[in-house]
């Protein structure tokens, strides 16, 4: 119980052969797990399975990132997959024709010849062979090289927002063009609540609503220091949001139109603008003065996570919302 | 002492969680089968998470359990009303003898 | 203590392999979105104990958004997915 240093979060190579067979046994369950629900996220003839699938594969990913010693990819993997990934899909289920529910038979099962499977088996053991033949690849080392000058204690929010910040900047603009693209599209769909009582689902939201809204502000106040930052901050933030638009919560008239625009907008001008704004000092894009790095890292960090909030809600919800639509003023409000 | 009420909370919350999978495996129906779930999510979980603030360093890591634990806890007992209440309205009747 | 942690996180494992045959049983929708649950609650168990095994302290904030989102998908579930149809009562169990 006592914290270990990061690197020795799994002992390996201890030599006690006890420990190596309970390793061993946890990555073969948790591998044989994956390879199934994988297996029927792609393959299962009834869509529903599939989707049920893929949800719990998500779970599983974020199990095995924390078996990979990487807890902050663990982090987001779980807020997004186990939140957003999941709800999106099983809304989309809903708006499909027919009962997703249902087998369908009519789908041929695939066959693979046998000397292709064969080769594919050989091929794909050679490669893994070489691939543990390899030396470990990783940055690891110049990015610890690197940290004193980020301005920011933790690594990998570093990478994200001082050292590979163009990337971030690209990342955060593709899924802006992602919600302009589904704007493009069409209205919001809410407007098909399902007529089932649920007494219990808006007393649910109320009590969580406002701990996601802690949460988020604690994971970006985590991205400082450790595991965290802006996209499981944002992830949480867009859960909160949509979990009371599912318990019968509008989109406020009054945030419909330019209110909205800006928030979606908000952590890419963030981004552009500090980006700007550094090159007048230092004449390069994106390369923050030491003295006011973690200054500028919070802004965008932030920013961002509240911009990626809004976006994902805003898929979720499913096209344009219209200011026309009937209001509720409280934000988590009854159910209808 | 304490490692041995904490490995004792532990053992009898995976024997918990070991029936709730028994018995969604084993159950008749969808209503049945989420008798057997609840268990796990009051009772296993809230052993395990016993068993862990015991051995927790400081009461911060230890409210962060219980905050986990009543999370569970609530969300398993609105999930389960909303199960059973869509799966009646789907018309799916309880297993009887 | 390691060990045990560790071998309680193994057993836990083998706990959700063996609940993944009844998603692929179902046989409604119900009894998949159950196992589903049941595997929410068991990776939060399960990330606990492997907090247990490193003391890596990242774990608990993971468990503790994987308990936050735990109603997520459920609650998307019954309001999107499975809207409630009277007439329709295709959905009795059939092996």
């Amino acid at each position: 119980m006592r914290a270990l240093p990061s690197h020795t979060v799994f002992d390996r190579g201890s030599g006690d052969p006890a420990m190596t067979l309970l390793h061993t046994a946890f990555d073969a369950l948790l591998l044989l797990s994956m390879i199934v629900l994988a297996w029927q996220g792609v393959h299962a003839r009834n869509m529903f399975r599939a989707v049920v699938s893929f949800m719990m594969f998500g779970l599983l990913t974020a199990v095995a990132w924390v078996r990979l010693e990487a807890p902050d990819i663990a982090l987001a993997e779980a807020a997004l997959g186990a939140g957003l990934t999941g709800a999106l899909l099983l809304a989309t289920l809903g708006r499909l024709e027919g009962d997703v529910s249902i087998e369908r038979a009519s789908r041929r099962a695939v066959r693979i010849p046998l000397p292709w499977a064969a080769l594919g088996l050989v091929g794909a053991t050679s490669l893994l062979a070489v691939a543990l033949a390899l030396p470990a690849p990783g940055l690891g080392g110049r990015v610890q090289e690197a940290m004193p000058a980020a301005g920011i204690d933790a690594p990998v929010t570093a990478v994200l927002l001082n050292f590979r910040s163009w990337d971030t900047l690209l990342e955060i603009a593709v899924m802006l063009l992602a919600v302009i693209a589904l704007w493009s599209l069409g209205r919001d769909v809410l407007a098909s609540p399902s007529r089932l009582p649920a007494p219990a689902l808006p007393a649910l939201v109320r009590l969580l609503f406002p701990l996601f809204i802690l949460s988020t502000f604690y994971l970006l106040w985590r991205g400082g220091y450790g595991p965290g930052g802006a996209f499981p901050a944002g992830a949480l933030l867009a859960a909160g949001l949509v979990l009371a638009l599912l318990a019968g919560a509008r989109v406020p008239k009054r945030v419909t139109g330019a209110p909205l625009r800006w928030a979606l907008a908000a952590g890419l001008l963030a981004f552009l603008v500090v980006a700007l704004a550094v090159m007048a000092e230092s004449g390069v894009f994106f390369a923050y003065p030491e003295d006011y790095a973690p200054l500028l890292i919070a802004v965008v960090e932030i920013a961002a996570g509240l911009s990626i909030g809004v976006m994902l809600t805003a898929l979720f919800l499913g096209g344009e919302p219209v200011s026309g639509d009937p209001v509720g003023g409280d934000p988590v409000g009854g159910d209808r | 002492m304490t490692d041995a009420i904490a490995l004792f909370l532990i053992l009898l919350g995976l024997l918990f969680f070991f029936s709730g999978t028994v018995g969604l495996l084993r159950f008749p129906d969808a209503f049945t089968r989420l008798h057997a779930l609840s268990k796990a999510d009051t009772l296993a979980l809230g052993l395990v998470c016993a068993g862990l603030a015991l051995q927790a360093d400081d009461g911060l890591l230890r409210a962060k359990l219980l905050l986990i634990w009543l999370l569970v806890l609530i969300s398993g007992a609105t999930c389960s009303s909303l199960i059973a209440r869509a799966a009646l309205a789907h018309g799916i009747r309880p297993w009887q003898r | 203590m390691t060990a045990f942690y560790l071998g309680s996180a193994v057993f836990l494992l083998a706990n959700v392999a063996i609940a993944l045959l009844r998603v692929l049983r179902g046989p409604t929708a119900a009894d998949r979105m159950l196992s589903g649950e049941l595997m929410g609650t068991t990776a939060v168990a399960l990330l606990l104990l492997l907090y247990g095994a490193t003391g890596v302290e990242a774990l608990l904030d993971v468990a503790l958004v994987f308990a936050l989102l735990a109603a997520m998908a459920v609650i998307t579930f019954v309001r999107r997915t499975w809207p409630e149809d009277p007439a329709a009562d295709s959905e009795k169990e059939d092996p």
